[in-house]
């Protein structure tokens, strides 16, 4: 089963080697990863979607826990939460499909974010169904690239009889 | 104070307690033995090899406990060390490696005897660091030892580059050390613990299973309370032998693929199984959906990733096996009484009948060749009031002297594991007697293996480390020869080693003392003769050379399907063998 864990880590030179290494090495799955800096400089957030039974989950949570620069190890399928992915497609366009890949951009509410006379570079955020989706639609007009930012994900705040106000954070 | 770097790496280990570093120069490392050679307080021990400074230092970790040290150049410095440290890390022996690395401006430019030493040992260490800037140095150093040895122990890296070794800066020695992405959990819980004490008190059929985790964190003294408290029997892996007093009434001895028949079967028949510093290696496991299967599981252990990686635990427990066996031991010294000793009588009885159904066994005859079980035995009874520390290499020796050398104490029985590595017992049992100059070491080796790290008799002899090495020699790869024996019809690929060198003239080439028994008769005298030797010495023992291990479970094997002897086609081709040389000593034979 697919699982999404998201894993705080020291924001330091070799460490997504270390985690790289601790997947192959013990051959464990990597669909996808993502990795930023959070709001504190010295920790840096990955979005790491793998798979397995839950075993092999057990494992790959322990495993990350083990590592030394991981500080914090959350197995998201264990609650709710909400993720995301990005798309950027540079889709071919023939003088009379140009106006059928916006059409279909529109439906899907991407953005066309570079435009040349026989391209359109279409920005699409969703999640991997929506994307495999316009993917799937602009295929039969010819698509020159196709990058993908893997997914990000977040645990959905338990909402509580009495609301409180969230946090504020600080933005930089 | 102003220190450079390579001073601020010896005044750090001398804060750590380090008296002893193994150690290899080279161009990178120039500075760092420089000041190694104008102070007195740490002792260098120059090795012929890095593998061998890096299993010296792993010997003398195992014996004190406490984290080995050794130094090695960039490069094939580093390249050639890489093997002690897979090994340490597989065995979880505390290591510091501190590696030299080209300047920090040539890093990457393949420069002269370059090589990425944090991407090499990154799968073989517990943690490694690069220090760039001299200012970091002290507590990187401090963060190493804390790391290598906190926790389930592990080999760390530092590496050095050149110009930190050489660059000054004020020296500050950092008190505390605190890692926010590694805090070690040695108190176990507390509700898991009480549930553990309820498991033991009801099991009819309980069975202790301890390795080396018992070993590193020190708690003998309170396995040996546990096992007597409550009358349950205790089998030992390979790493986990001395943990429990070999010749105590309650230990079945080693458990495993070489194992004893009662090791194994109580292992099986047993309806409650405390792990305690183990890791249900496949080598104990077998067949791992048969292993256990009438067994509800206790896992004590200090690293939660050996907690249900390979079989289905019921009771993990995530502590240190001292602390959690304390709390363990205080919660049944309340509740044990007569009725533990009552309720498991049968179980009892049933372990002695396979203890006299299928005991470790050989055949040696007076005039015949020498069995290598033969020789264990007799090294065992002629040394065991010395308490000696004894080394193994890996093989057929490795696993006899696991048989039949048993440890009283923890600490005095240095083998590779789970590495496996041959060449690793003689530098490890020098490293062992560097530590503890006064002890009798013994390092018993195959002939095989012994030929892997010869070279460092010449640091025995050089440095004073009067190891005692009896290899037995087949003039095989004998584990090798043995599975072939067993499994790919007597072909005899690669294993028969035809010729080995004449090891008395080879130790007398070193400088050292050389001794052969030849006949049974003479063994006894020739042991005796080599302890008594102050020095190094090799004692040759030419063996039969077909012998056996046995029980053996064959790899993916159930626990009670043991092979207890030959099978009959190959005992007929022995005793073919033998018609025609009766000692079985001079046959090269094609299959």
């Amino acid at each position: 089963m697919e699982h999404i864990i998201s894993v705080t880590v020291e924001n330091k030179f070799g460490v997504l080697s270390r985690v790289a290494g601790l997947f192959s090495g013990r051959g464990f799955n990597i669909e996808s990863l993502s990795v930023a800096p959070t709001l504190d400089p010295s920790m840096s957030q990955m979005t790491i979607v793998t798979s397995g039974d839950d075993r092999i989950i057990e494992q790959i949570v322990k495993h990350l826990n083990k590592l030394i620069d991981v500080i914090k190890v959350v197995d998201l399928n264990e609650s709710e939460f909400v993720s995301r992915e990005t798309a950027l497609i540079k889709v071919h366009t023939k003088a009379e499909d140009r106006a059928e890949a916006l059409r279909i951009a529109d439906i899907f509410r991407a953005n066309v974010i570079d435009s040349t006379p026989a391209t359109y570079t279409i920005e699409v955020t969703g999640d991997p169904k929506k994307i495999e989706a316009i993917i799937n639609l602009l295929q039969p007009l010819g698509i020159k690239e196709l990058t993908r930012t893997g997914r990000v994900a977040v645990a959905r705040e338990p909402i509580r009889a009495s609301a409180v106000q969230p946090k504020k954070v600080a933005r930089e | 104070m102003k220190l450079n770097g390579s001073e601020i790496l010896i005044e750090c280990l001398k804060r750590e307690g380090v008296k002893t570093i193994f150690a290899l120069p080279g161009g990178v490392v120039l500075k760092i033995f420089d000041m190694l050679h104008q102070q007195k307080d740490l002792d260098v021990i120059l090795t012929r090899h890095e593998q061998g400074a890096g299993h010296m230092a792993e010997g003398y970790a195992k014996a004190t406990g406490k984290a080995g040290v050794c130094l090695v150049t960039s490069g094939p410095g580093m390249t050639n060390v890489i093997t002690a440290l897979a090994d340490a890390y597989m065995d979880s022996v505390p290591l510091v490696c501190f590696s030299g690395q080209v300047p920090t401006s040539l890093i990457g430019n393949d420069a002269f005897q370059e090589a990425d030493n944090i991407g090499l040992s990154r799968p073989c260490t517990k943690y490694n660091f690069l220090v760039k800037d001299v200012n970091d140095l002290a507590m990187t150093i401090k963060e190493a030892f804390y790391i290598a040895t906190t926790g389930r122990p592990g080999p760390v890296l530092v590496d050095i580059p050149k110009d930190v070794s050489m660059a000054t800066t004020e020296f500050v020695y950092p008190t505390s050390v605190s890692i926010r992405g590694y805090n070690p959990t040695y108190d176990g819980n507390k509700w898991q613990i009480k549930q553990a004490a309820e498991a033991i008190m009801k099991a009819k059929k309980p069975i202790l299973y301890v390795g080396g985790g018992v070993v590193f964190s020190g708690a003998s003294a309170e396995l040996i309370e546990l096992a007597e408290l409550t009358q349950i029997p205790v089998d030992m892996t390979l790493m986990g032998l001395g943990a429990f007093p070999g010749e105590h009434q309650l230990s079945l001895g080693m458990l495993g693929m070489h194992g004893t028949y009662q090791a194994n079967m109580a292992m099986h028949y047993s309806d409650l199984v405390i792990a305690i510093g183990a890791r249900f290696d496949d080598r104990v496991t077998g067949k791992v959906s048969e292993f256990c299967p009438h067994a509800k599981v206790i896992h004590v252990d200090i690293d939660p990733t050996s907690i249900r990686k390979n079989i289905h635990v019921d009771i993990p427990i995530v502590g240190d096996c001292k602390t959690v066996l304390r709390e363990l031991n205080q919660i049944l010294r309340a509740s044990v009484n007569g009725e533990q000793k009552e309720l498991r009588k049968p179980w009892w009885k049933q372990i002695r009948e396979w203890e006299a159904a299928h005991p470790l066994s050989y055949q040696q005859d007076a005039d015949g060749p020498i069995k290598p079980q033969y020789v264990v035995k007799r090294l065992y009874e002629l040394t065991k009031d010395r308490d000696p520390i004894v080394s193994t290499d890996v093989g057929q020796h490795q696993m006899w002297a696991a048989q039949y050398f048993k440890l009283a104490k923890p600490n005095r029985w240095l083998t590779s594991g789970g590495l496996g590595t041959m060449g690793f017992g003689f530098p490890a049992a020098m490293g062992a007697q560097a530590a503890f100059p006064g002890r009798l070491v013994l390092c018993i080796a195959g002939d095989g293996s012994i030929q892997m790290n010869m070279q460092e008799m010449a640091t025995a002899v050089v440095s004073k480390l009067p190891v005692k090495i009896i290899v037995l020699n087949n003039r095989f790869h004998g584990m090798v020869r043995q599975w072939q024996d067993l499994f790919y019809q007597g072909r005899y690929a690669s294993s028969d080693l035809e010729n080995t060198p004449d090891f008395v003239k080879l130790a007398e080439a070193y400088g050292a003392v050389g001794l052969r028994a030849n006949k049974v008769g003479d063994l006894d005298a020739v042991l005796k003769e080599a302890i008594a030797v102050n020095g190094p010495v090799i004692v040759d023992v030419p063996t039969y050379r077909f012998e056996n291990v046995y029980p053996m479970i064959p790899a993916g094997g159930c626990n009670h399907e043991m092979i207890l002897e030959d099978p009959p086609e190959l005992k007929t081709k022995q005793a073919g063998i033998s018609k025609v040389t009766p000692d079985g000593n001079d046959t090269v034979l094609t299959a």
